[in-house]
């Protein structure tokens, strides 16, 4: 159903409706109107969920954690400093196999301490072993919680849904929250275990020494490249339920473009406004949005960049000393494989504010 | 396995790489054989975890999990909350199981003291273990916020101008009293059916419970491997670590000792690591310290009833403030 | 979805593979006879290996039909048993 709704709330009502058994959260901005959405939720009896207050990120996330090794579908949400403060347990959720998800709603990291949107946060915890997806706009940020339940449990694998802080959690617009039928008809046929269980006992974490660990991690690396495939079937079956398209990579005006942008997160929608300015002027220009960060879609990337002329990333994270991690990310996806030019930009770290003319002026 | 004399009989196995003589070892086996089948196992990192969990040669016959060093009261939170709503929401039938948490003092005192607070704040009823063997003996005896004053670790070695550790004892047993544990005992490794008794005992109320035991360690204590249960008795009969069982807040029972009680050297002396505190006057003066500490139990928590004559006080937090 | 050929997770008892027994330099040796199947040797053995046994000779008047005695596969020679028994009954000899 359409309604105006601030992004955070449509996010929570969304959360909500996919039915999390053990909700956990820390309260930090930008995220935090998430978690009062879902507070009032459980006050008012609008959900069922066991509502779990954690004295810290690390306690929120070990609590999902818990929870979900357990067998209960779980949710938590973050930003910037908390994702930092339990990345600790994020690798371990990753290692374990827990279908956890959870929202990152975009924010810098200290120091210098600044409440507002980049993506250095989640670009942190690339390397963590979880599925990481980017949310372009309000609806993306609604259907992609849907999604993430899905392929998580599907594939016992933990996925992280980013959405841009204050730009998504603190704007309203006009969103569609799918019904609850259809939401339960996609998730329906996933079969969570409980690890956990007196009548099958079974020991988890185990220490795993030199002659076994290598092999493990290459496993669990195979196994999230493989998903690729698994996860674009999904995003099919999600068009069959919903009606709406999701996409690993999109593209905007890029079939006979000579030079492309290339970003993560929902300032595409201005990327798309300064090709559709730099079109009226005549040059040949296009945009992609990178939907997944990991697996990182390199066949999709390729498709989409390979005869191109240039490339501009723009780069809502810096890798500090060496240069923006995104740039890096598309450099070695087109590496040997494509001739095109590749700028990198880096753009509106700590909220500032990205205009349309400053993308315009990138191309010259 | 065939002929395999421990199944049905135990739910701690043996074949664990714990060192001759392990206090902790000794006593999760009790600890875990008490709970019975119905019982989630959460352990922190630290030498039972590592010693019961190597790939392929499990120790554990329970549904166990190791997540991290500090967060084993947040899983156990998260596992009872998946619990409840399998329970209320689900409406599946099932017998709540156990769940307990095994960490060491490095895990409980330090790095995972503010997690266990949030375990207590919110009131849930999990029974937390606490296997005090006074320092990170996994990582080699380095110090931890259990350590005794003058404990000679390798992050507080004694020499030329140092005793030893220079604080005092970390007193988690007031922390959890203070914050509503519902249940709060103290115990040794040379009590076992202490122990048994006070796990039974514990389960029987609702809310967080916390037991705290002191287990010798042999490589960090530098004690004789056959000496475990003999250091862990001194510990008690000494008063240096008074046994109390603590229940909404009264002191219903302690282990009491004898007007020929030991004096703390008997303890000391089995110990390499408090050897230096013989040496010389300063390490004298410390041990004299000690001694102070053993007669403040007894006469604080009435250890001692054919002593002098004083009023005991029942309340453990008049006794804490 | 490609087959995973590690658990995420590990089996109970598997430790049983593990025969401590080889790390000892020294083994508890019992005297049944005097044996009186308190079980506190039982209690305090850190390997929980030592098992009762019941006595395959004819007993003496009141003589406990029942003794315990360390299983050699897991028993590391800690010496604690000997040290905690009442009766005095167990000695540690230095293996060979």
């Amino acid at each position: 159903m359409k309604q105006i709704l601030e992004g955070s709330q449509a996010i929570a009502l969304t959360v909500n409706l996919c039915r999390p058994e053990v909700v956990s959260a820390y309260p930090i901005t930008p995220q935090t109107h998430i978690v009062e959405d879902l507070a009032k939720m459980d006050a008012d009896g609008k959900s069922d969920f066991e509502f779990v207050r954690a004295e810290s990120e690390f306690s929120a996330a070990s609590i999902v954690l818990g929870a979900s090794a357990a067998g209960s579908r779980v949710y938590t949400a973050t930003s910037s400093q908390g994702l930092l403060l339990m990345t600790e347990v994020v690798y371990n959720i990753a290692g374990l196999g827990l279908p956890v998800v959870m929202t990152c709603a975009n924010r810098a990291i200290g120091a210098p301490i600044n409440i507002w949107n980049d993506q250095q946060d989640a670009y942190s915890v690339r390397d963590s072993g979880w599925i990481m997806l980017f949310a372009k706009n309000f609806q993306e940020a609604v259907d992609l919680h849907i999604l993430a339940y899905k392929i998580a449990e599907s594939v016992s694998l933990p996925v992280i849904v980013n959405v841009d802080g204050f730009i998504i959690t603190h704007t309203m617009e006009e969103v569609d929250i799918p019904n609850e039928k259809l939401i339960k008809r996609f998730l329906l046929e996933i079969k969570r275990e409980n690890i956990l269980d007196v009548k099958n006992p079974k020991t988890f974490g185990s220490l795993v020494t030199p002659s076994d660990y290598q092999e493990m991690r290459l496993e669990l690396h195979e196994k999230i490249k493989n998903q690729k495939s698994k996860i674009k079937h999904e995003m099919g079956k999600f068009k069959n339920i919903f009606g709406r398209k999701l996409d690993i990579v999109s593209e905007y005006k890029t079939k006979d473009a000579d030079t492309v942008f290339v970003i993560t997160g929902a300032i595409y929608g201005t990327v798309m406004e300064a090709v559709n300015s730099l079109r009226k002027k005549g040059k040949k220009v296009g945009a992609v949005h990178l939907g997944m960060l990991r697996p990182f879609p390199d066949e999709d990337i390729l498709k989409a960049l390979a005869n191109k002329k240039k490339i501009i990333v723009l780069n809502r994270a810096i890798s500090l000393g060496a240069e923006g991690i995104l740039t890096t990310e598309i450099k070695k996806a087109l590496y040997g494989k494509c001739k095109a030019k590749i700028q990198g930009e880096i753009i509106g770290l700590g909220g500032r504010d990205v205009t349309v003319e400053e993308i315009v002026g990138l191309v010259k | 396995m065939k002929n395999n004399p421990y199944k049905n009989k135990t739910l701690f196995y043996p074949g664990h790489t714990a060192c001759a003589g392990c206090g902790q070892n000794l006593t999760a086996r009790h600890i875990i054989n008490t709970l019975g089948p119905n019982t989630i196992v959460v352990n922190a990192t630290g030498c039972l975890e590592v010693t019961t969990t190597k790939y392929g040669e499990s120790a554990w016959g329970v549904p166990y999990i190791h997540s991290l060093f500090e967060n084993p009261a947040a899983v156990a939170s998260g596992i009872l909350a998946a619990m409840k709503f399998k329970f209320k929401i689900l409406n599946l039938k099932f017998k709540m199981p156990n769940i307990v948490v095994f960490a060491g003092d490095g895990a409980t005192f330090d790095i995972g003291f503010g997690l266990l607070s949030g375990m207590f704040e919110r009131g849930d009823n999990i029974l937390y273990v606490c296997f005090d063997n006074e320092g990170y003996q996994n990582t080699g005896a380095q110090a931890s916020g259990s350590s005794p004053l003058g404990t000679d670790t390798t992050t507080t070695p004694h020499g030329k101008k140092s005793i030893g550790a220079l604080q005092t004892k970390k007193n988690m047993v007031a922390f959890a009293v203070s914050q509503g544990a519902v249940y709060v005992a103290t115990s040794t490794a040379a009590y076992p059916k202490d122990i048994e008794a006070k796990t039974i005992e514990a389960l029987k109320y609702n809310g967080p419970k916390y037991i705290q035991i002191l287990v010798p360690c042999v490589p960090g204590w530098g004690i004789e491997s056959n000496k475990t249960v003999e250091v862990a008795r001194l510990a008690a009969t000494t008063g240096f670590y008074p046994i109390l069982e603590i229940i909404e807040g009264k002191i219903t029972k302690v282990l009491k000792t004898s007007a020929q009680k030991p004096g703390i050297e008997e303890y000391l002396k089995l110990q390499k690591r408090y050897e230096h505190l013989f040496e010389n006057a300063n390490g004298k003066k410390v041990i004299a310290q000690l001694q102070s500490i053993c007669d403040q139990n007894i006469a604080a928590y009435g250890l001692c009833p054919t002593c002098e004559e004083h009023e005991v006080l029942m309340q453990y937090r008049e006794i804490n403030k | 979805m490609q087959k995973q050929n590690f658990l995420n997770h590990d089996l109970p008892a598997g430790s049983l593979k593990n025969k401590t027994g080889v790390w000892r330099n020294f083994y508890p040796v019992v005297d049944k006879t005097k044996c009186i199947n308190c079980a506190i040797c039982e209690m305090y053995c850190p390997e929980g290996c030592i098992l009762q046994k019941t006595k395959n000779y004819k007993l003496k008047a009141n003589e406990a039909k029942s003794y315990y005695e360390a299983d050699l596969d897991y028993c590391k020679g800690c010496g604690i048993c000997p040290e905690v028994c009442p009766v005095k009954c167990i000695k540690m000899e230095t293996e060979k």
